[in-house]
């Protein structure tokens, strides 16, 4: 049986991973494992994180040692069902090992590649992940991009349809903005729905994209499932403009990195390369005037302009939220005192990002929703 | 969004949204299209390295100019051009013939600003190739940046990547001065994910390209490969090293050099013009005016030497600075007690 012996290898998070260091097993060999089971912790670049099992099995050979800066898609681990002779497990090892080269020529061939829709006027990047399941679609914060979500999207894409678009004046969508203004951000996302003709979608948004996500509810009811809001914005009035304003000014390393670090409960998982890359995008032309024009609209005069408790109580679908209690930009208190259908998880030693701080928790909450 | 594109398609895609956005920039150059006007082919040539191949059918012969092989008038055309609306980017082929058109460069271009009391600007850029390992000899592979950097009046690019040359590109056509733009030839086929959308780099900004707190490895140009390579080399040993790549040598960041050296205490500066009156002599004697307290060892110089450019290729390849040598001296600053 060909499917008795399984892989693990070394996974892509985000599009532009070509490498990974396993820095831990949480694994020995002869362990059982089974799907969402941490099993160890790597290190990319840009972050470190846990890689989540999504077979079941047990381990039978550890191939890749602590240490080891392993590309994309190389073999990390062997995994059985059933009796297999060590024999096989060395045949099975030397044939993933002289086929390599070949099978990641063909993966990088039908990898997932970003795409693009037209939206009044403005082309709206996306990537889709997943051709087959009910629809999921992420939405990020203020002066992210659908990267944000390359812990999360992967895994979820396996029984969903994915989608994670860069907003107007974010990632590589079109940079003109004009007023900037909520409506016209809620108002892309409804258009973006029809026009990748998705009729129904869960609906996960982190920060201002957790208010955008309220929005669309709103707007459009027929086509929101549940709603996934990670530390989303709308639910009061303060927000820490030191962020805003430090996003939008910092132009050099030494100004971006203490405010990016005030994004992450641990800010040692800022690294030079999120610096370089966030760097990147506020080069490209028009980003400067187009967070300008957004942050002068949604958070006009340093308090957030759309509050939308009421909005948010009147959603008649499941909802709920991921709050880190350390989050630094929007204060947890925020998520007390919602009523109706809402689930609020805090989650202790997590700042604004939990859907990459824990990202394998908030994997799985947003799967529950969009199991339901 | 971003794809693979080289460093030859990253300056030819910043010419030509540069032309896009601002109906005023132009190109002036010996064969950058190679047959514009002449019966048969119009964009032939695209410049003795294909660097801008494609421009003359977009933007036509108003806009590509092919001129004739005399750099001292075309260079000074460019600059009378600057001076009076346009934003011309002329192509000078190898730094090695600057020799014929320094007075337009030094004494003119250079000048404009300072002695019409910031009344006249110059918005020029020259763009020229340098650098050894192209078998091409001592007239056709100096790298004379060193040069221009002593020239005050004149900011001087030397880009290191097909990101970098695209951003530093667009930020020197788009700036109001004088700008001389060195492509080493080693890096034309280099690719590397570079955006789509046009960016800028802002001129004087040096990037920290590899963080280490024991040695602090500064470079520019094509050296910071090597110097990368070197560092990978020397982390095998337990030696982390901090590579910083200059990107501008006029204006220079030299404070995030004095920040790293701070922190390291030791120095090695990589660079491939001749040792004399380089950007390796300039860095050293800055670092040691300016942080001489934090040196823990004496800085070391990894550059040619002071010699022309050979034209047996056993020769030029040990007269340029290698991964092994920069590695070498990095272990001799470290172990210095």
């Amino acid at each position: 049986m060909t499917d008795a012996i399984q892989s693990v290898v070394m996974p892509k998070w985000g599009l532009a991973m070509q490498e990974g260091t396993l820095t831990e097993w949480h694994i020995s060999e002869g362990d059982t494992i089974a799907p969402g089971q941490e099993i160890c912790d790597i290190e990319t670049s840009k972050i470190a994180n846990a890689l989540e099992a999504t077979i079941s099995g047990t381990v039978k050979r550890l191939v890749a040692k602590p240490g080891d800066t392993l590309p994309v898609g190389a073999l990390m681990a062997v995994v059985v069902n059933g009796d297999v002779s060590d024999a096989e497990i060395d045949a099975f090892v030397k044939k993933f090992e002289d086929e390599f080269a070949e099978l990641m020529a063909k993966a990088e061939a039908s990898a997932p590649k970003a795409q693009s829709v037209e939206i009044d006027g403005r082309k709206i990047n996306y990537l889709q992940m997943g051709q087959e399941g009910p629809a999921i679609v992420f939405i990020h914060g203020f002066g992210g991009d659908l990267n944000n979500w390359m812990f999360n999207q992967p895994n979820l894409s396996e029984k969903h349809r994915t989608y994670a678009l860069d907003l107007p004046g974010h990632g590589a969508s079109g940079k003109a903005v004009g007023d900037g203004s909520f409506a016209m951000l809620s108002g892309t996302v409804v258009k973006f729905l029809d026009a990748v003709g998705i009729d129904k979608a869960h609906l996960v948004g982190h920060s201002l994209g957790g208010a955008i996500a309220i929005a669309v509810a709103q707007a459009a009811p027929a086509k929101v499932a549940s709603l996934t809001l990670i530390s989303p914005a709308g639910l009061g009035s303060e927000i820490n403009m030191d962020y805003i304003n430090g996003f939008i000014g910092a132009q050099r390393r030494n100004d971006m990195k203490p405010v990016l670090s005030m994004l992450f409960a641990n800010p040692e998982l800022v690294t030079r390369d999120m610096v370089n890359e966030v760097l990147k995008f506020k080069r490209l032309d028009g980003v400067e005037d187009a967070l300008k024009a957004i942050s002068g609209s949604v958070f006009a005069g340093g308090k957030q302009a759309n509050l939308l408790r009421d909005a948010l109580a009147a959603v008649s679908v499941p909802v709920q939220i991921v709050w880190g209690t350390e989050d630094r930009i929007l204060p947890v208190s925020h998520a007390d005192g919602l009523g109706g259908n809402v689930t609020v998880t805090r989650a202790p030693n997590v700042g604004h990002m939990a859907h990459m701080e824990i990202a394998s928790e908030v994997t799985k909450l947003i799967e529950t929703a969009a199991a339901s | 969004m971003a794809r693979k594109l080289s460093f030859r398609g990253a300056i030819n895609e910043a010419l030509r949204q540069e032309m896009e956005r601002d109906k005023t920039v132009i190109l002036m150059g010996e064969d950058i299209a190679g047959g514009t006007n002449a019966p048969g082919e119009q964009d032939a040539w695209g410049g003795p390295l294909g660097v801008t191949k494609g421009l003359q059918p977009i933007f036509g012969p108003d806009r590509v100019m092919d001129t004739p092989i005399s750099e001292s008038a075309f260079i000074g055309a460019a600059i009378g051009a600057a001076t009076s609306g346009l934003r011309p980017v002329a192509e000078l082929m190898f730094v090695d013939f600057m020799g014929v058109c320094f007075d337009q460069i030094f004494n003119q271009a250079a000048k404009f600003r300072y002695m019409f009391g910031g009344k006249a600007q110059t918005p020029v850029v020259i763009r020229c190739m340098i650098g050894a390992g192209f078998r091409a000899a001592a007239q056709h592979s100096q790298c004379l940046y060193p040069i221009f950097t002593h020239i005050p009046g004149l900011k001087c690019v030397v880009p290191s990547s097909p990101y970098e040359a695209k951003g530093l590109l667009a930020a020197a056509i788009r700036d109001n001065d004088p700008v001389m733009f060195f492509e080493h030839k080693l890096l034309y086929d280099v690719e590397e994910d570079v955006p789509e959308d046009p960016y800028t780099i802002p001129m004087g900004e040096a990037n920290i390209v590899r963080e280490g707190s024991d040695v602090t490895i500064v470079t520019l140009g094509r050296m910071v490969s090597l110097s990368k390579d070197a560092a990978d080399l020397l982390a095998k040993d337990g030696i982390e090293a901090e590579v910083i790549d200059l990107r501008t040598t006029s204006p220079m960041d030299i404070d995030t050099v004095l920040e790293s050296v701070e922190n390291t205490g030791r120095l090695v500066v990589v660079d491939e013009a001749h040792p004399r009156c380089n950007i390796a002599t300039d860095v050293s004697a800055q670092v040691v005016q300016n942080a001489f307290g934090a040196l823990k060892a004496p800085i070391k110089m990894v550059t040619a030497p002071h010699a022309p450019v050979p034209f047996s290729p056993a020769l030029e390849d040990l007269y340029i600075p290698s991964p092994e040598k920069i590695a070498a001296a990095v272990r001799e600053v470290h172990a210095y007690a």
